[in-house]
């Protein structure tokens, strides 16, 4: 299937969730990534899409084929209306260990792709926008 | 469309033969194959004008077929080794028999401009891609040394061992990671040993990448012994304070294989 | 929403995980082997993830979850078949699934499971 090069759907259930790496998976076969980069960038969306509807109260993601200096690249966005987040510094450290903690794997996200970029902040919602490049 | 377009198809719709003879001309080529490229670069600028497709927009999907005939244009260019402003003279070299066309089809200087501006598009385009093709084939190249050196070889039954040379920087260790984990599942292999008999200097960095590589190893169900320490990295180690995370370490390879052998069950005896 | 089946061999259950799972049937899972190592008496869990491409914190939290909750219901959990991607990323996420045992496949893995009974017997 040949992807759109741009395009969103809801993040409002669980199945959207699911759906969402499907598309994302989708998206990177068609701007054929290696399988390492395709897995990270899956697992980096599941997180951020599970973030938009749990912390979020739901949103959407968005995507875009991206191009830069002759590179190709491809661009998420994930969008809520919700509380927003409050303390960045924190929600970007690393309080993490395995199976505990509540965090929101934003730091683990970050090192899975080239670019990140969050903009949130408490009654307006959080963006985040993350980009592989190939 | 715009008038100027217009003046542009108009002048494509020409002769055909005259204006690719013309470009070939000027830019010196007798080449066939390039003779084909500069046909089929044409046919599909006319075409996209003859559809409606504007100038102002060459990003957008109806100009996607001359776009690719372009890349292809540089692609085969850089594999031949010539320079990314070889492929620039060659596109530009189509404005002069252009502007003949144009003018002689009674386009205004707003036509000329619109053409000439339309050929430095495509020219940019080329360009642009030509790098990206370099950088491609130059990141190839730069893989296929970094396999080279990092080969992953079975040293016994279950037991696979991955010599580092040189510098560790993230990609060689991605490259020894994805390589290495890859072996292990096709092999069944429970050890690896990474000998860092090679590698210069092991500073924070390093260590970190190493202990990615080792955490990624256990996660699968397999352990890794790193040898070749020499006691300057061992004093490196201990003074920056770095946690090893209890990999067993040998100073040799040789200290390794025996280590592995004694974990994965084996007992070796002189046979006299 | 799929339920994923648990099969039972002597001792161990065993799991395969195949499908891209939603969150709740993760949660499922979790409940559904629970119940069944109380109710068998099995002291043994295999979770075959080889045909798993992407693991998640979710899944990631749930795998620890389960081995946590088989441990006190005395039951040894070995995870196998983890494929290369999924390490390197999991490592990349900060996500070590400690306390998990893992094994490269269902042949390791049972190989394991029977020396954790070994050792469970010799210490009972």
């Amino acid at each position: 299937m040949e992807a759109e090069p741009t395009g969103s759907m809801p993040l409002l259930s669980e199945q959207n969730i699911v759906a969402s790496r499907q598309m994302v998976r989708t998206l990177c076969q068609s701007l054929k990534f290696s399988l390492i980069d395709q897995t990270k960038m899956i697992t980096a969306a599941s997180e951020l899409s599970r973030n938009a509807l749990i912390h979020g109260g739901g949103g959407h993601m968005r995507w875009e084929f991206v191009e830069r200096n002759g590179r190709r690249g491809l661009q998420l966005h994930f969008e809520d209306e919700g509380p927003g987040i409050a303390d960045m510094s924190l929600a970007m450290s690393d309080g993490w260990t395995s199976g505990k903690g509540m965090g929101l794997g934003l730091p683990g996200s970050k090192r899975l792709v080239n670019d990140f970029d969050i903009d949130s902040a408490p009654g307006h919602g959080t963006r985040v926008s993350i980009t592989k490049w190939k | 469309m715009h008038t100027e377009d217009h003046s542009l198809l108009n002048a494509l719709r020409g002769d055909e033969g005259a204006i690719i003879d013309a470009w070939m001309q000027e830019a010196s080529s007798k080449d066939a194959r390039q003779r084909a490229q500069a046909l089929e670069i044409l046919k599909l600028l006319r075409d996209a004008l003859a559809s409606g497709s504007d100038t102002n927009r060459l990003e957008s999907p109806e100009w996607d077929g001359l776009r690719s005939a372009l890349t292809e244009l540089s692609s085969s260019r850089a594999a031949q080794g010539q320079s990314a402003s070889d492929t620039n003279v060659f596109v530009l070299a189509l404005k002069k028999p252009l502007f003949a066309a144009v003018s002689e089809k009674g386009g205004d200087a707003a036509a000329l401009w619109t053409m000439s501006r339309t050929v430095d598009k495509l020219a940019q385009h080329t360009v642009t891609t030509f790098q990206e093709a370099r950088e491609n084939i130059i990141r190839r190249q730069q893989e296929e040394l970094l396999e080279l050196s990092t080969p992953v070889v079975k040293l016994w039954e279950g037991v696979l061992a991955v010599p580092m040379i040189g510098v560790l920087d993230s990609s060689r260790t991605q490259m020894v990671m994805e390589a290495l984990l890859q072996k292990i599942v096709e092999t069944g292999s429970e050890l690896a040993i990474i000998d860092i008999t090679g590698v210069p200097t092991v500073d924070t960095l390093v260590a970190q990448h190493l202990l990615k590589t080792v955490s990624a190893i256990r996660l699968m169900g397999a352990d890794c012994i790193i040898s070749g320490i020499r006691p300057q990295i061992a004093q490196t180690i201990v003074h920056l304070g770095i946690d090893l995370q209890g990999v067993s370490t040998k100073a040799t390879l040789a200290d390794a294989l025996a280590l592995a052998l004694q974990r994965t069950g084996w007992r070796v005896t002189r046979a006299v | 929403m799929d339920r994923i089946p648990i099969l039972r061999m002597g001792k161990t259950l065993l799991v395969t995980i195949q499908v891209d799972m939603q969150d709740q049937t993760a949660l499922t899972l979790q409940d559904d082997l629970a119940n069944e190592i109380a109710k068998t008496g099995a002291n043994g869990v295999m979770i075959d993830i080889s045909a798993m491409e992407i693991v998640d914190s979710f899944v990631g939290r749930m795998l620890s979850s389960i081995s946590g909750i088989a441990g006190i219901l005395s039951a040894t959990t070995v995870v196998v078949g983890m494929q290369p991607a999924v390490a390197i990323t999991l490592v990349e996420l900060g996500l070590s699934l400690e306390g998990v045992r893992t094994a490269l496949n269902v042949e390791r893995g049972i190989a394991l499971l029977d020396r954790a009974r070994e050792e469970a017997q010799i210490g009972s």
